[in-house]
């Protein structure tokens, strides 16, 4: 399985995505320039964490109108897997392939630390290899991590089963407790926790793996995300 | 030109002896761009003038040190690759105290961008910044408010910069003193990687080449910010706002990424940050470590506005500028790297043969100075030194505790005891996914993907014993910082210092600074760690009133990648062993500790007595002890004494310790007495331990088991200690954020 990284000016998670599929998943994993519009015949697309154009104005406001992303865009309405990590999660949301926003932490301030979350569904390209209920240590790492949306968007993301990750003490005041979401169609993920820090003992915590390992048994069995 | 009066050089902080040094290096009366140029780079913050002769005792050479002082940074040699490339690292710590009195956030944020900026600007990547903080209390009733204030300000500006970024601050020490209060430290350590073959040099070499501006344009911000971190502070310092910078992380992210891939074409000749004295220093730097000469014209400059005279321009600090030296003919391919990244940068000049910086405004000459002698030839003081300054008796009061086991939780609920999570949980610690131990132990471990090592770092400094004793003092602050390293199986292999002291124009604070350095050169002769860069800061008072002297210590160690051994206790029935045994102690040098500071609030005496033949032992058999993973767990006993060192091994998985030893000590020293030398380890493998204490002639004292939930301590029998583990942790996991709280009642 071939994953690209994207890479915007300011991301600074980038590497560690790289590093995460190809040396500790065994996958190939190629960068992605901002302003070129290729994939390279990614299968996955990863939007990394970091602080993309410096995050003036708003967390990822100005990465939607990159090159890449209109690429990314096609590319997640033909089915393809589209990962947003953090701030890559905030893009996501500020392009339209996920609904909500990430805004400001409860506490306002930046938290970096390890948290436990669950797959709230098996469900998904991303949830697959989670056993149900396993509770997950990921850290997470972010000033505004806070997912918010209206009721209605929530509970139409709950109707359909569109809830990936919950955490299990809520870090950030996001409502219901929601980490990461899913799409429509089930191929384009968001969450704000860093699976890709997670992915061998070393960081001390392999469980992020099993994100990556989701995608790969999923890919390699040819399922189709669209329900 | 304008007319240089007596005034107009006071005002620039020059002597009349210094004004006529410049006149007879120039031959004549400079005008006020020169003079300006000369009081930067005759600063203290940048010439060292009052530090330099001493600074020299300091040993900077070893096989592992590739480049000095001197330098943006120092380089160790740490080895070579699978396929034979040979690694390095540069690491350096750099104060930004006085912005940070000013403007807490911007003062820090900006002190953390200065030293990333001194790391890559030699090629090598940041993988990892620590802290050193030093803060008023936060409950002083005169002083808290601000003080909660400022600690807000730099953490929240240290998390800004270094997360923004994308380097992991990865631990660091903070402690709180009133003579911080109004004169807060903040000291930041960086560590970079890279390949041997890939290190850059600040120097402006090859006649005709091209000098490259690139970063941020040039602001009226900053202007004389070396002279002002070369002054004390007085009323009318607060005005000084202006004279800080302010920081944009965002544009030093893109100026790493570009340098580094500027670098990568072959194309660059020399390169340098522009940093204290912004585009003064890096001229005359960059063409007087080459020999060369530099010339300029300002008009290429980018500028922030419009009407910025030759002197702003020359002297603005303006934040994330670099200047390279291009080879000439290869311009383009860097310039199309920058352009790439979409960041300015333009031809501002040439590299020359004449040895004079050279500065024009539209092609007239504004400023014309030989480069040598206005960055070599600051003048050099050999500043008066008398005793040091101390102001406590050598006797202190009868230390008669009431109840023990409350005075544990009262250093649990002290500032500088306490958890600092609240601090550190705002840091990405683990960005770049080479963090394998973070905040929170002896050291933190970086692992360096590229080879199969990693690096250890230790930052320490103790201004109560340099209080006490700067010679003293300073010994045990290295030797400290070598146990730590040791602690997590590190071999300590180079030092970088942070000399923060009072006014050295006042003689016994000039002694305190002598002493401090002397002591700290025959500590690291004798551990081995040469001091490779590092920073002076003086003039760390306000009205008079002068900090501590507290010099800072950061130390590398270099170490196998592999998963560590932590400072907690792990399992239940463990043998707990206190390496290098229980220790001397008396009255006098209790004076120094915790317990005499937050229970006994007072101070006197001495510090802890240390002998360095023993403690380099005690070091090497502990870190054959945690690189055999003989121990479990190894915590070196430092502030807060035996009883705090078993604590803070109990807290992460509330497993305690049952204690009992055989002592003549008093239990108040018994349990707080801070003798160096001792580290608490936890092990299923008694013998193995004492095997190997035997071998290296260091006693390996049994004294006790490791418990689940509770930590008792005896002595003989008789119970000293006794709490369930639980609330000790508690108390010492929310004080900070209590103190801190009282911010949004205040």
């Amino acid at each position: 399985m071939k994953f690209g990284v994207v890479v915007f000016p300011g991301s600074n998670c980038d590497h560690d995505a790289w590093y995460a599929a190809s040396a500790n998943l065994g996958h190939q994993a190629e960068f992605l320039w901002h302003s070129d519009s290729s994939l390279k015949g990614s299968d996955c697309v990863i939007l990394p964490g970091g602080f993309s154009y410096g995050d003036y104005l708003r967390c990822g406001a100005i990465a939607k109108f990159s090159p890449v992303m209109a690429s990314v865009k096609r590319f997640a309405a033909e089915g393809g897997y589209v990962m947003g990590i953090c701030n890559g999660f905030q893009i996501l949301t500020e392009c339209g392939l996920l609904p909500g926003a990430l805004v400001r932490n409860r506490g306002l301030k930046f938290i970096c630390k390890e948290v436990r979350l669950t797959a709230a569904t098996a469900n998904s390209p991303y949830t697959r290899a989670i056993p149900t209920g396993a509770e997950l240590r990921i850290p997470i790492a972010h000033g505004e991590g806070c997912y918010v949306a209206d009721d209605a968007t929530l509970d139409m993301l709950e109707a359909g089963d569109r809830v990936a990750f919950r955490y299990v003490e809520n870090p950030n005041g996001s409502l219901r407790d929601i980490a990461g979401v899913l799409n429509e169609g089930r191929n384009v993920m968001g969450m704000m926790p860093h699976p890709e820090r997670a992915t061998e003992p070393l960081m001390g915590s392999s469980d992020g793996r099993m994100v990556f390992e989701s995608l790969i048994q999923c890919y390699a069995s040819q399922f189709s995300p669209a329900k | 030109m304008s007319q240089i009066t007596p005034e107009i050089v006071q005002a620039h902080q020059l002597t009349p002896g210094e004004y006529e040094h410049i006149v007879s290096i120039l031959g004549r009366e400079p005008n006020i761009t020169e003079l300006g140029i000369f009081s930067v780079m005759w600063s203290e913050h940048c010439s060292y003038k009052s530090s330099r002769i001493h600074l020299k005792k300091l040993p900077t050479r070893s096989k592992l040190v590739v480049c000095g002082p001197g330098e943006n940074a120092g380089i160790i040699d740490i080895g070579k690759d699978p396929e034979g490339n040979d690694y390095c690292i540069a690491f350096k710590i750099e104060s930004h105290n006085h912005p940070s009195f000013i403007e807490p956030f911007q003062g820090a944020a900006t002190g953390v961008g200065g030293i990333l900026r001194d790391i890559f600007t030699m090629g090598a990547r940041p993988v990892a910044v620590m802290d050193a903080l030093r803060f008023g209390p936060l409950d002083d009733p005169q002083t808290g408010a601000r003080n909660r204030r400022i600690i807000d300000g730099v953490v929240a500006g240290i998390a800004h910069y270094g997360n923004c970024f994308g380097v992991p601050t990865v631990g660091g020490e903070t402690v709180f003193e009133p003579s911080y209060a109004g004169n807060p430290l903040v000291n930041v350590f960086a560590l970079g990687v890279f390949r041997k073959d890939q290190i850059f040099y600040g120097k402006a070499t090859g006649e005709g080449n091209p000098v490259i501006y690139v970063g941020s344009k040039t602001g009226k911000d900053g202007i004389h910010g070396a002279s002002m971190a070369s002054a004390e502070f007085t009323e009318e310092s607060k005005q000084k706002r202006p004279n800080v910078q302010m920081g944009d992380p965002f544009m030093e992210k893109l100026l790493l990424e570009a340098c580094l891939e500027a670098m990568h074409t072959g194309a660059i000749a020399g390169i340098q940050d522009m940093g204290a004295a912004g585009l003064t220093c890096s001229t005359c730097e960059m063409s007087s470590r080459a020999g060369t000469g530099i010339e300029i014209d300002l008009a290429h400059v980018p500028q922030r506005e419009q009407g910025m005279t030759p002197y702003e321009i020359m002297l603005s600090e303006s934040q994330e500028r670099m200047l390279l030296v291009a080879h000439k003919g290869r311009e383009n391919e860097v310039l199309d790297v920058f352009k790439k990244w979409g960041l300015d940068a333009r031809i501002v000049g040439t590299v020359k043969s004449d040895g004079i910086m050279r500065v024009r405004n539209h092609g007239e000459i504004v400023a014309e100075i030989p480069s040598r002698p206005l960055a070599d030839e600051a003048p050099i003081y050999d500043r008066p030194h008398t005793k040091p300054l101390r102001k406590v008796p050598m006797e202190g009061p009868a230390i008669r505790s009431k109840d023990l086991t409350a005075d544990l939780f009262t250093l649990a609920r002290s500032e500088d005891l306490c958890s600092k999570r609240w601090i550190w949980e705002q840091y990405d610690y683990m960005v770049r996914t080479n963090t394998v131990a973070g905040p929170g132990g002896d050291a933190a471990i970086i692992r360096i993907k590229e080879i199969g090592s990693s690096v250890a770092m230790a930052l320490d400094g103790n201004g109560r014993y340099t209080y006490l004793d700067p010679r003293e003092g300073a010994k045990l602050m290295v030797a400290e910082c070598c146990r730590n390293l040791s602690c997590v199986g590190a071999e300590p292999v180079a030092a970088t210092n942070n000399l923060n002291f009072g006014n050295p124009e006042r003689p016994e604070i000039m002694a305190q600074l002598v002493e401090a350095i002397e002591g700290m050169a025959d500590a690291c002769a004798f551990f081995e760690t040469p001091i490779t860069g590092g920073n002076v800061s003086l003039y760390n008072e306000t009205l008079g009133e002068g900090i501590f002297p507290s010099p800072v210590m950061g130390i590398v160690g270099v170490m196998k990648t592999e998963m560590p051994v932590g400072i907690a206790f792990r399992e239940a029935g463990r043998g707990i062993y206190l390496i290098g045994g229980i220790g001397e102690a008396d009255g006098v040098r209790m004076g120094g500790t915790q317990y005499a500071k937050q229970v006994v609030k007072d101070m006197w005496g001495l510090p802890p007595a240390l002998d360095m033949v023993f403690e380099k032992q005690v070091q090497t058999a502990v870190r054959e002890m945690v690189t055999s993973r003989v121990v479990e767990s190894a915590h070196d006993v430092s502030d807060g004494g035996l009883a705090w060192a078993l604590a803070e091994a109990a807290f992460d998985n509330l497993t305690g310790a049952n204690i009992d030893v055989d002592s003549e000590l008093a239990p108040e020293l018994l349990l707080y007495h801070e003798g160096p030398s001792r580290v608490v380890v936890s092990t299923a493998d008694g013998k193995s331990v004492e095997t190997m204490a035997a071998k290296h002639g260091v006693p390996a004292l049994k004294i006790g088991v490791t418990e689940a939930g509770r930590l008792k301590i005896s002595n003989k029998g008789i119970t000293l200690v006794d709490t369930p583990l639980a609330t000790l942790r508690e108390s010492w996991a929310t004080a900070l954020e209590s103190k801190l709280e009282a911010e949004v009642h205040a």
